[in-house]
């Protein structure tokens, strides 16, 4: 591999041939904002924000789409850059509805943070705000296309991760918005639900329905763990916040990166439901009712334990469970063979 | 799967065989489209007109159940054109001379009569795959839920063998399990015949060691009971009693009036599950378990990869984690089992299992670990087969194309095939209680082709009771190109059209998998539509 | 000690005498929002956010300032009392300035997160807004008044402080404000900068100056550390942002401790090393950068250390 020396900040660093000036930044935990660049999407060099200084260079070049060359000279922190991202921002916040306060993105809105780091309060320029009607009818997905900053990653989204291509750019301008075609909405186009669009929305454009109101990032624990459904294994965040999970969002698993299915990121209701299980149940005069740990184990024990002793232990049968651990089976497998004393199980992998 | 889920987007041809991996395996799915736009071929054989059709290069409408007439017909092309890779034949296989006097009769021309597809097309695809740089099979339950599931998994290995697509990173025969963990159910003994690891109860050997780990004398020497068998000897009263982890039968499993029924007749029935499942509602004891929200673990996915599960939030009530629940029984019985954390049990697994000996928790956490990973120091396996067989040189086995159990005849004139919907799981235990997923899926249908519907007399959601020889389900329908004439398709999520009181026993004798994916059945127009039935 | 059998939300508690209904409730961990209470201040019922429903009262009356009795029956969370509360939270927001994109109290702001919890948008009333000079003259806190609630706690907690209750209300209605004496900057005024009243601020309205712009309560981790300069044992927060300390601030005073500016400057000067700023001490109404040595008191002793070392 060949490998480019470049100056970044007046510190020199040594980067792989092809890499950008935003990689060659990161690589070297040299801060660049970004608002439309994403590491698994294409670039699209949209937002601007990630400009830096290169000398020799006309203008401010966006760092994401600049590859580094041998000997180049960037400055990502003087103030003409500084202050031409500023204005990027102001630009962007002058028709941006600052309902921040109640914004389910806020704390995990990259636009609010970057105008909080810059100091942009959207006093500079008032803009023209947009009206546009909000797009809540299927039971997944919130668009509010007023908070769009038509940054694209929702866009690049669907057809590079997700291969279908359901949202695209329509009209000009200032009245541009991004959609399905004609602009339907979500639960009229082909959108399956994947959620790869709110995964990638940088501000309060796209947000998971379900989570509104429910909290918002800073107060939520996030604990990495395997969905519970098809036997693909993606590795996703349970946003758990007092106790109880509120919402899942994507992390960077080994088998799917931040992809996620519709059933793997907004079919995590059942977990809190109300017609879930809570205490025991035994047969009484014909009908289940609650009962203690103590009573049903002893009588699950003794139950099981007379029909080996009076049928033997083949007259016993296990079904153990495709959807449980790998310990789970495991101690199943144990106590069918080792206790009950038989080989009589099985689990649904047939089905 | 002999290769890894990312490996799929690597390969230059995909046949995929009887998956619905869009719907089924969406990020699976990912993959392929990867594959496609990065210019490799697809071809996708499926009698359903898939999402995975509307992407394929060739799209090949099998009639159900004739896909060993076809890989049979593939091979005969690339053994008569000369292209099966000769190397890897000769040095990695055996039993060649009996594939190739076996599939000499299954000529393209032959076998159109039998699939339905033309024989330009299998000529194609069979070259495409035989010449293809990297191939890569994908199948999964439209392979394996017939009674000659077993043959037809067979078929495929015997052309990936004949043209040494497997062994290789992307290229391999990559079965799509459709559980989350229905991989480390089997490879931790959750099976009739083996322990953990595929180790088999009939080898003494194993049966020792793990007599000794376990600190019990002796343990069974004959394998016991599948699924299936095990209701059958429910049903005659062999079996006394039965304990359910986890899992929902009665929706589940073919036949499903024959299911209960054999339940019903149960001394004793246990059910250990989150829900009040339908069979959970027939049982003796009900064991409130906890989701995997509230548990710590492990699950192996379809690619051999053992990841963690965390525990996030307390459980509901009283609710306790299965192997607590195990143990409390265990230790009730007589046999003390007292586990301090689910580490614990994975820490006995690795020193009785060799394929999981070099996995522990410490190590999960730093990543995901793919089995055989036999030291603590071993990276584990991307791919199998590297070099060599388990068994050493790959056996062709040449089997034979049969027809289903149970074909359409004049009074039941149409094929039933179940399968999966992208916006729900299983029995609908859980994905019927998301208050997202069954509001943007609410209600099943058939889909049924233009030609039968109007042969039927019934218009896009008109309301018909669906009958096969066991019994009968109402159902709305969904006039549809994606199935064709003779032809029918439903899920069996929905508790309210439990199709498997339609579906066919008849099991695989090798694997005993039910034949879910072809029963004969009729069906007739119901007058009154579905939502006013509701109402009244 | 006497307990006493309540029903709250259909669940029954016991709780001791002369315990209030808010009390009763956070003892079992049903949730209240408050503004104005803070469990060490005298309990104000000024904010009116904690009402509740309570069989047999009038109107809703507030959990803070409302004492169990025998039998009570108590609804927290009905409409008619969540409705109640809606429209204390318009109300307060109707004036409020809502640049909580850069405000520097989001993520900490008790007003920001009942208005998400009650779905409060500030649309509802478009009230007058308040234009009032923001004090910053001095180098430790920042007073934006425009953001004050009125809710007293500031006042309250200065008041506990021996010999200082530097602030009080001043001006009635809508021009009602915490004014210092005489309505000066807190410069011009007997301030010493403890910070304990920001430390309480519910709202954006009193802000550690060396903390905005430098992360927001998501943003930032906390460790809490006893200050040693004295034998008091404050507890100061130590904030932390990727992992690099970017400041040092006070937590609440309890039991009277006095959380004094040199514990807090000292602590900062202790755990932050990238600190780059120079301390300030108020010279006749001015504040001048001084040496460390100087601020701690140690005269040149420092400077003598370290020509000894070199």
């Amino acid at each position: 591999m060949e490998w480019f020396t470049l100056t970044i900040d007046g510190r020199e660093v040594c980067v792989p041939k092809g890499t950008t000036v935003l990689e060659a930044c990161r690589m070297n935990d040299i801060p660049i904002p970004t608002l439309c660049h994403d590491p698994e999407l294409t670039s699209a060099g949209a937002c601007r924000l990630c400009i830096v200084q290169i000398e020799g260079m006309r203008n401010l070049p966006p760092s994401c789409v600049t590859q580094v060359t041998q000997g180049m000279v960037v400055q990502t922190q003087n103030p003409k850059v500084r202050e031409a991202r500023k204005t990027i921002l102001e630009l962007l916040v002058a028709n941006h509805p600052l309902d921040c306060m109640t914004c389910q993105k806020m704390g995990d809105c990259s636009l609010a943070q970057y105008a909080y780091d810059y100091g942009v309060t959207g006093e500079r320029y008032q803009g023209e705000a947009r009206d546009l009607p909000i797009d809540s009818a299927n039971p997944f997905i919130i668009k509010d296309p007023n908070k769009c900053i038509a940054c694209g990653k929702c866009i690049r989204a669907c057809d590079e991760i997700q291969g279908r291509s359901v949202l695209d750019f329509s009209f000009r301008g200032f009245d541009v918005q991004v959609g399905p075609a004609f602009n339907l909405p979500y639960n009229e186009s082909d959108c399956v639900f994947c959620g790869s669009c709110v995964s990638v929305c940088p501000v309060g454009a796209l947000t998971e329905k379900k989570m509104q109101g429910k909290g918002r990032r800073w107060e939520m624990e996030k604990v990495t763990t395997t969905c519970p459904y098809c036997g693909t294994g993606c590795s996703l965040d349970l946003n758990v916040k007092n106790g109880k999970v509120v919402g899942i969002t994507s992390t960077d698993g080994d088998v799917n990166g931040s992809a996620l299915c519709v059933k793997g990121r907004f079919g995590y209701g059942f977990i809190h439901h109300p017609d879930r299980l809570k205490t025991p149940l035994i047969r009484k005069d014909g009908k289940l009712v609650e009962a203690s740990w103590t009573e049903a184990i002893n009588l699950v024990a003794e139950k099981l334990s007379a029909v080996k002793e009076n049928f033997g232990s083949d007259a016993i049968g296990v079904l153990s469970s495709a959807r449980c651990t790998n310990e789970e089976n495991y101690l199943m497998n144990k106590l069918t063979r080792a206790v009950f004393g038989t080989n009589n199980i099985d689990h649904c992998a047939r089905l | 799967m002999t290769n890894t889920i990312q490996e799929v987007a690597g390969a230059d041809f995909i046949l995929a065989i009887g998956t619905n991996t869009t719907e089924a395996h969406p990020i699976i799915g990912l993959q392929v489209k990867k594959a496609v736009r990065n210019g490799a071929t697809l071809a996708v054989v499926d009698p359903r007109k898939t999402e995975m059709a509307d992407l394929a290069h060739h799209y090949l409408r099998i009639k159900s159940g004739s896909d060993i007439a076809l890989l049979n017909a593939m091979a005969n092309v690339i053994i008569a054109e000369e292209i099966w890779n000769k190397e890897f034949v000769a040095t990695r296989t055996e039993e060649f001379e009996a594939l190739k006097e076996m599939v000499a009769k299954y000529t393209p021309e032959h076998v159109e009569s039998i699939t339905g597809i033309p024989a330009d097309t299998i000529k194609t695809v069979a070259r495409g795959y035989a010449l293809a740089p990297n191939a890569t099979i994908l199948y999964t339950m439209g392979i394996t839920q017939h009674i000659c599931g077993t043959h037809n998994v067979m078929a495929i290995a015997n052309l990936s063998m004949l043209c040494g697509q497997i062994g290789k990173e992307f290229s391999g025969v990559n079965p799509l399990r459709g559980q989350n963990n229905v991989q480390g159910a089997c490879d931790m003994g959750a099976l009739p015949n083996v322990f953990t690891g595929y180790q088999p109860v009939t080898v003494e050997e194993n049966r020792t060691k793990f007599a000794t780990e376990w600190g019990v004398q002796d343990l069974p020497a004959k394998p016991g009971l599948t699924l299936g068998e095990l209701f059958d000897a429910a049903g005659t009263g062999q079996l006394k009693c039965m304990y359910v982890m986890g899992e929902n039968p009665i929706l589940s499993d073919p036949d499903a009036l024959h299911v209960i029924h054999a339940l019903e007749k149960l001394d004793f029935l246990v059910v250990q599950d989150i829900f009040l499942t339908e069979t959970a509602e027939i049982a003796d004891v009900v064991l409130p378990a906890v989701s995997f929200a509230e548990k710590n673990g492990t699950f192996s996915n379809t690619e051999r990869r053992v990841q963690r599960v965390r525990k996030a939030v307390e459980p509901e009530g009283d609710a306790k984690d299965d192997w607590e629940i195990i143990g409390l029984v265990a230790t009730a019985m007589g046999y003390p089992m007292h586990y301090q954390s689910a580490e614990e049990i994975m820490e006995e697994i690795a020193r009785v299992t060799p394929s999981y000996a070099g996995i522990s928790y410490a190590r999960l956490e730093q990543g995901s670990l793919q089995w055989p990973c036999p030291t603590a120091e071993h990276p584990g396996t991307q791919y199998l087969h590297s070099g060599k067989f388990s068994r050493g040189l790959g056996k062709f086995h040449p089997v034979e194309y049969v027809s289903p159990d149970e074909m359409p005849n004049d009074e039941y004139p149409l094929v039933l095939s179940t399968g999966r919907r992208l916006y729900h799981y299983h029995t609908g235990t859980m994905t019927q209680r998301t208050g997202a997923l069954e509001v943007a899926y609410p209600q099943e249908y058939l889909e049924i082709n233009c030609l039968d519907a109007e042969n039927s007399g019934v218009c896009d959601g008109e309301i018909v009771k669906v009958t096969s020889r066991r019994g009968s389900v109402e159902v709305a329908v969904r006039v549809s190109d994606r199935v064709t004439p003779g032809l029918v398709f439903t899920s069996f999520h929905y508790p309210e059209v439990a199709i498997n009181q339609l579906t066919n026993p008849a099991r695989d004798p090798i694997s005993k998998i039910p034949e879910f994916k072809v029963c004969a059945v009729k069906i007739t127009k119901v007058m009154v539509s579905l939502n006013t039935k509701k109402v009244s | 000690m006497e307990l006493l059998t309540l029903t709250i939300d259909g669940r029954e508690v016991c709780v001791p005498k002369g315990t209030t209904v808010l009390e009763a409730c956070r003892m079992n961990n049903i949730p209240i929002p408050t503004l104005c209470h803070a469990p060490e201040l005298t309990a104000a019922g000024a904010c009116r956010l904690c009402i509740v429903q309570i069989e047999g009262m009038r109107n809703l009356p507030p959990s803070c300032v409302t004492q169990v009795t025998p039998g009570m029956k108590v609804e927290t969370q009905n409409p008619k009392v969540l409705n109640a509360r809606k429209t204390i939270l318009e109300l307060l927001v109707a004036n409020h300035p809502l640049d909580c994109m850069t405000c520097q109290k989001l993520g900490n702001c008790s007003l920001a997160e009942y208005a998400y919890e009650y779905g409060v948008t500030g649309k509802k009333y478009q009230g007058e807004k308040r234009h009032l000079p923001i004090d910053d003259a001095n180098p430790y806190i920042l007073r934006d008044l425009n953001k004050c609630i009125l809710c007293g706690k500031c006042i309250a907690t200065c008041e506990a402080v021996t010999e200082r209750n530097v602030i009080g209300f001043a001006y009635r209605g809508f021009s009602a404000k915490v004014s210092t004496f005489m309505d000066t900057d807190l410069k011009d005024s007997s301030c010493v900068y403890c910070n304990r009243c920001v430390a309480i601020c519910p709202v954006g309205a009193l802000m550690d100056k060396n903390m905005i712009g430098k992360g927001r309560a998501w943003e930032l981790s906390t460790e809490e550390v006893t200050c040693t300069f004295c034998d008091s044992g404050c507890k100061f927060d130590i904030n932390s942002k990727n992992g690099k300390v970017v400041g040092v601030t006070a937590k609440s005073a309890a039991n009277g401790r006095p959380l004094c500016l040199k514990g807090r400057i000292g602590s900062d000067f202790r755990y932050n090393s990238d600190r780059t700023e120079l301390p300030f001490i108020n010279q006749e109404g001015e504040f001048v950068q001084v040496t460390w040595g100087e601020f701690l008191g140690l005269g040149d002793i420092v400077e003598k250390i370290n020509s000894l070392t070199k």
